[in-house]
């Protein structure tokens, strides 16, 4: 019984958000790991990019749930999402028209690239505080649970409770389709497969006919989906605040580089390994060790949640010292 | 061309973090016509001919002066010389590469000298670089795939074409390019050129670096898909082997025609086997 309880502590603490938190960093990865093998360059605009998607969401939901218009027991978000989607793609699309097409034009190299979007990234952060506000934003609504503590006390007897949100139950599904359909996308089609075939060699993929600049949109528009998805299901699981998309940089571009740069499998590996250690050092493992028999006498937390981005951060530094590649033999060297 | 230290966009200072720059497949073709001006019908000629073509890279000195190469329908033709002559930059502007100051390029009976390297591809020339000509990441197949990108067709008859031109491909069908040996490598090379179904196929050294063995077999090859009717222009280091299967060989020496002739004439001449064939 008590290894039950201890079981369903670890899953309620640790393994539910784990899973949520790690399908929204693969998410934002595979984004970056996208741009990183086609337009070759760390998009650090990336965070800001998800922050418009769900700025666009947060907005149209609110306009939504003013006219009456709701999807009953799940959130209105979701019915927000594909017009987020447009409104990302949108600004991706004119932010490449203005931008980046005139350093592709003289041929920049990938570094010069990495500045240009961080100078993309400032306005885009300014872009959405002065639309939106710095302020945290509530816009989830529906159902809040899917299994609540006392109904799962009730149903099994158990002493734990086990929630599972919502939001993290559509968190998971919308990741898998959005992976899946990712997936087919790049090994099935003729785009998809064009797209790894600029990536692999442009050279060759000017001389096989493909058109680069078709490439370079198709990438955006992808991104601009993913980016979306993922800035959405963060900002309903927790909250939409502009400057939280900001510092999920650092876990994303951790995921994305400890799966292997270029990667998308290694994108959505990382982003669960990212998120589940961050989730272990920074959780007070003091109940579930008190099931199972020891008896911890402080709280047996390594970190406090405050500090839950240097978790991201060594890793990084590991990964980057001893498998630079990243597990899934990425790109970068 | 290269990253030249007049364009401060192309500083390479910082490029070697991989893990915020990935130069990995970069492009460095700088075509001369990034849009394609009009084409226009001529006359007689060969099926393919850079007429005495003048010209360099970008703004650059001239490369090759009043340089001719041509390639008769269903026949074979080697570009050879020592190095530095200009072979593959001959090539390179018959293929749109290269700004081509006076001159023209002339493919079946249509002025193209105006028109981008992409473009020069859907009017049928099939062109095989001397390195990187593969995706290494992607299958055999997709690579052939790849090379009939332009097309919207049926493409199933021409892969099986290839398939029954370099059975090997077959069998390694489904395992990535970059896993295969050099000659392997080759032919897919080959392969992906002419999926496109090309009027005119032409080869930047497509021995370079292959063991004498698995050379011989590839020259087999370029005269298997040459029996098949399809014109060849070659650039060549062998320069031996390969006058021996052209029907025209052109000697380049510093970016001019310097012997012209049938393969067996060039073989024969005494001055070209002095100068470039050792005796």
């Amino acid at each position: 019984m008590d290894f039950l309880n201890a079981l369903v502590a670890l899953s309620n603490f640790v393994l539910v958000p784990g899973i949520a938190y790690g399908s929204q960093l693969a998410l934002g990865a595979l984004g970056v790991t996208l741009i990183y093998g086609i337009l070759r360059f760390s998009n650090f605009a990336h965070g800001d990019t998800m922050a418009f998607g769900a700025m666009v969401a947060v907005l149209v939901t609110w306009w939504m749930q003013g006219i009456g218009i709701g999807l009953g027991p799940l959130p209105t978000a979701l019915l927000a999402l594909p017009f987020a989607i447009l409104g990302c793609m949108a600004l991706l699309l004119v932010t490449d028209r203005l931008v980046y097409r005139f350093y592709r034009e003289q041929k920049a190299k990938p570094v010069i690239l990495v500045i240009v979007s961080m100078g993309v990234m400032f306005i885009m952060n300014g872009l959405v505080r002065f639309i939106i506000g710095p302020d945290d934003q509530r816009f989830s609504d529906g159902e809040r649970f899917i299994i609540s503590a006392r109904d799962f006390k009730e149903m099994t007897g158990l002493d734990e409770g086990l929630t599972i949100k919502t939001t993290q139950g559509i968190t998971v599904i919308v990741a898998v389709i959005a992976v899946a359909l990712l997936f087919w996308f790049l090994n099935k089609t003729r785009t998809g497969k064009s797209m790894r075939a600029y990536s692999d060699n442009e050279d060759l993929a000017l001389l096989s006919g493909i058109n680069p600049e078709r490439v370079v949109m198709y990438t955006w528009l992808i991104v601009a989906a993913l980016a979306t998805t993922a800035g959405v299901l963060y900002g309903l699981d927790k909250s939409f605040k502009p400057f939280v998309y900001f510092q999920l940089l650092l876990p994303i571009f951790a995921s994305a580089i400890v799966g292997g740069l270029g990667s998308p499998l290694g994108a959505i590996a990382g982003g669960f390994i990212i998120a589940f250690s961050e989730v272990t050092i920074t959780y007070a493992w003091k109940k579930v060790l008190e099931y199972i028999g020891a008896e911890p006498s402080g709280l047996v937390q390594l970190l406090s949640t405050d500090y839950k981005f240097a978790v991201s951060f060594v890793i990084l530094l590991i990964v980057l010292l001893f498998r630079p590649t990243g597990l899934f033999r990425g790109k970068s060297v | 061309m290269s990253g030249g230290s007049d364009n401060p966009w192309q500083d390479g200072r910082g490029n070697k973090d991989h893990s915020i720059a990935n130069p990995r497949g970069t492009g460095t073709m700088t075509p001369a016509h990034r849009k394609s001006g009009a084409t226009k019908k001529v006359e007689g000629g060969p099926f393919l001919i850079g007429d005495t073509m003048t010209g360099g890279y970008g703004k650059g000195p001239d490369i090759l002066h009043d340089c001719t190469i041509a390639v008769e329908a269903g026949q074979i033709a080697v570009i050879v010389g020592p190095n530095g002559a200009g072979k593959s930059t001959a090539m390179k502007a018959v293929f749109g590469m290269l700004d081509v100051r006076s001159g023209s390029v002339r493919l079946d009976g249509e002025d193209i000298t105006a028109l981008s390297p992409q473009d020069r591809v859907v009017k049928g020339m099939g062109f095989v670089p001397q390195t990187s000509n593969i995706f290494t990441s992607m299958t055999v197949e997709e690579n052939l795939e790849m090379g009939a990108f332009i097309r919207r067709d049926d493409i199933s008859g021409t892969m099986e074409q290839v398939y029954d031109l370099f059975p090997i491909l077959k069998e390694k069908r489904y395992q990535p390019a970059g896993e295969l040996s050099g000659g392997q490598r080759q032919q897919v090379a080959v392969g992906r050129a002419l999926m496109t179904k090309p009027k005119v196929l032409m080869l930047d050294e497509p021995t370079a670096g292959v063991s004498p063995i698995v050379m011989d077999e590839l020259f087999d090859r370029i005269i298997e898909v040459s029996r098949t009717g399809l014109p060849i222009l070659m650039v060549e280091q062998n320069a031996r082997q390969a006058l021996e299967i052209a029907d025209k060989g052109y000697v380049l020496v510093q970016g001019r025609n310097a012997y012209t002739g049938t393969g067996k004439e060039l073989l024969a001449d005494h001055e070209v086997r002095k100068s470039f064939l050792g005796g």
